[in-house]
């Protein structure tokens, strides 16, 4: 009987903009209470944003390790600007903590330093893996509409890589260099007043028969649907995954995390850990279709690894 | 510069030729291109006659092997680039760093461009790929003004390709999974977004309504003419406000600015368009032709020629122009 390593908790960045006290005593919990092990901050939606946060950086880092966790800090998913680009630059250089690349020139300039590959960064197969594990990349994780079939193909393809699965929070779907969200409140992003400030968990979509599609998060479109890996912990430790990302939603996520955590060491069963998240994040609906190579919105019940 | 353009038929290859292409672009029959559409792309003999026509008529073939690899199925991409080189290709687009990886081994001096797919939308994620692979042309993602392409040229070793004319992705290329999300296909693994297979029309009283998959993506009162659901240019409801959320259904077309992007430091300038016909092929190109070479008094004639040609005849000039965001 072979012994599986039981994967670890880590935590995505805040992908929403949130103000610079709410965003920190977010922080705050996570590091007194969260039992996370590796948390990801930084914004990584838009450059906009930055100065937000910028002023609770050093206090959260601080708390956040002071507890024992691990920090990186998450770099720009989209990257046009000389401004941008020069903030990437630094940050690659500078950072004393390690970086987890989310576009190209990331990882371009973070060559032959250890660091982490982001979600948004296409990994569709283990030369992929091989090629930037190479190059420095120590973890990745999976871009979350990966199906598990490719899932165990990437990690036994690429052994020494630490790989990391988007199992909780709404999937960021897609990027644009317009705002989407400054446009649905009749503002353009040169001039959006910050406007998805208003909507820490997004704004949703809805079709014309009102039924609720996708969630806008400034240039960012995220599913309506709330990924939900529970029931499928068993099987993604069993092919070598080995940490577990949550990605932070306006709700109680440090309950998201306990019941991660107990179900990841068996001590609640899959169904008492979905009633967990619900609990946890109200009114979600929760989706596992990509996990099952179907269509990333659905939810399919039951038990994993048949 | 030069002019590239679509064929996903062998008759639309040899009437894009016909009609004066540099470079024609093409895709093989399978999931390794982002055309990915039933009844398109070249089978290898087909890719070999092409090129052997190209040739003869002194254009260039370049073939977009520009999906990413599925894990386990790396081989059927491999072999299209294989195939590809093997039958002559000028280029191989490529979007998958493994592939580009491959390519870059197997074949040192197979010309590599980079897929919009790949999504290498600054200076040093071109440079990144122009180091570790030889890339010698980018095609960059519709996300760009033309003074960020400008800057752009100036601080990379490889040539630049934009998209001028067609269809237009409103999401940054190569990072958008809403159709899998809606569908499960995907552009990435797939090669296919809003896939036909998924697409239901139904009439609901007076309105016309077009749904993918489980989502109606717009609906159509009686006398507006009913589009594809395209799932970002669809019609929704945001915070009781109904619209196009993302994107009217326009095209694009940048051609008044043909003279802008020279002088940003543009090498081609591509059109769209491997799933339609080979009459429009023809049609697009020999205009587009003529307009590229005309003086700025010639010009207009010939763009609010092709303008009828676009997709519901409205165009626009999408994130090339700033005001667009």
């Amino acid at each position: 009987m072979t012994v599986t390593t039981l994967p670890s908790l880590s935590l995505g960045p805040v992908l929403y903009l949130w103000d610079g006290p709410k965003w920190r005593d977010f922080y705050f919990r996570i590091a007194d209470e969260a039992p996370i092990a590796h948390v990801f901050i930084g914004e990584t939606v838009c450059s906009k944003r930055l100065h937000f946060i910028e002023p609770h950086v050093g206090e959260v880092v601080e708390r956040l390790e002071q507890a024992g966790k691990s920090v990186s800090l998450s770099s720009l998913a989209l990257v046009t600007l000389e401004r941008e680009s020069q903030l990437v630059r630094a940050l690659a250089r500078d950072s004393a903590h390690p970086v987890e690349a989310n576009d190209l020139s990331a990882l371009g300039l973070l060559a032959g330093k250890p660091h982490a590959i982001g979600p948004l960064i296409n990994v569709y197969n283990g030369a992929t893996a091989r090629l930037l594990a190479s190059r420095g990349a120590t973890s990745i994780c999976l871009p979350p509409e990966l199906p598990m079939t490719s899932v165990r193909e990437i990690v036994r393809d690429a052994p020494g890589v630490a790989f990391e699965i988007f199992a909780f929070g709404r999937v960021p779907l897609a990027i644009s260099a317009r705002c989407a969200h400054a446009r649905s409140k009749g503002l353009v992003k040169d001039n959006c007043q910050f406007i998805c400030g208003d909507d820490p968990d997004g704004l949703v979509v809805e079709t014309l028969d009102r039924q609720p599609f996708l969630v806008l998060n400034g240039v960012q479109t995220v599913s309506h649907t709330c990924q939900a890996l529970i029931q499928e912990l068993p099987e993604l430790a069993d092919a070598g995954i080995s940490r577990i990302r949550l990605s932070p939603q306006d709700c109680d996520m440090v309950s998201v995390a306990r019941a991660f955590d107990d179900a990841i060491a068996g001590r609640s069963a899959p169904a008492d850990a979905i009633a967990r998240l619900q609990e946890a994040y109200p009114g979600t609906r929760l989706s596992n279709g990509f996990h099952y190579a179907q269509q990333g919105a659905a939810w399919i019940a039951g038990h994993a690894s048949t | 510069m030069e002019l590239i353009c679509p064929a996903g038929t062998p008759a639309a290859f040899r009437e894009a030729v016909d009609a004066g292409a540099d470079a024609v672009y093409c895709g093989f029959r399978d999931e390794t291109n982002a055309r990915n559409f039933p009844g398109l792309n070249f089978s290898r003999d087909e890719l070999k006659a092409a090129i052997a026509y190209a040739r003869q008529h002194g254009a260039m073939t370049f073939v977009a092997i520009n999906t990413f690899m599925r894990a386990g199925r790396e081989k059927l991409w491999h072999e299209a680039v294989d195939d590809a080189v093997r039958l002559g290709a000028d280029a191989v687009i490529l979007a998958d760093f493994g592939l580009m990886a491959y390519t870059a081994e197997r074949y040192p001096d197979q010309r590599l461009h980079v897929s919009v797919q790949a999504s290498a939308a600054n200076a040093d994620a071109v440079n990144f790929l122009v180091e570790t692979f030889r890339a010698k042309r980018v095609v960059l993602p519709r996300i760009l003004t033309i003074p960020d392409i400008a800057r752009l040229a100036k601080q990379i070793r490889c040539e630049i390709e934009v998209f001028v004319f067609g269809g237009l992705c409103v999401m940054a290329e190569g990072r958008c999974s809403l159709s899998s999300y809606a569908t499960g296909k995907s552009p990435n693994m797939n090669g296919i977004c809003s896939p036909a297979s998924h697409v239901r029309y139904r009439e609901d009283g007076r309105e016309l309504v077009s749904e993918l998959g489980d989502y109606t993506i717009n609906r159509f009162p009686a006398g507006e003419a009913a589009g594809y659901p395209t799932l970002c240019k669809g019609r929704f409801n945001v915070a009781d406000e109904r619209g196009y959320a993302f994107e009217d259904p326009v095209s694009l077309d940048v051609m008044d600015h043909v003279d802008l992007l020279r002088e940003a430091g543009v090498s081609a300038l591509k059109i769209e368009g491997r799933q339609r016909g080979k009459a429009y092929v023809a049609e697009v190109v020999s205009v587009m032709r003529r307009a590229v070479a005309a003086n700025a008094a010639e010009r207009p004639a010939l763009i609010s020629r092709l303008r009828l040609l676009s997709e519901g005849q409205r165009t626009t000039s999408g994130a090339y122009e700033k005001r667009w965001r």
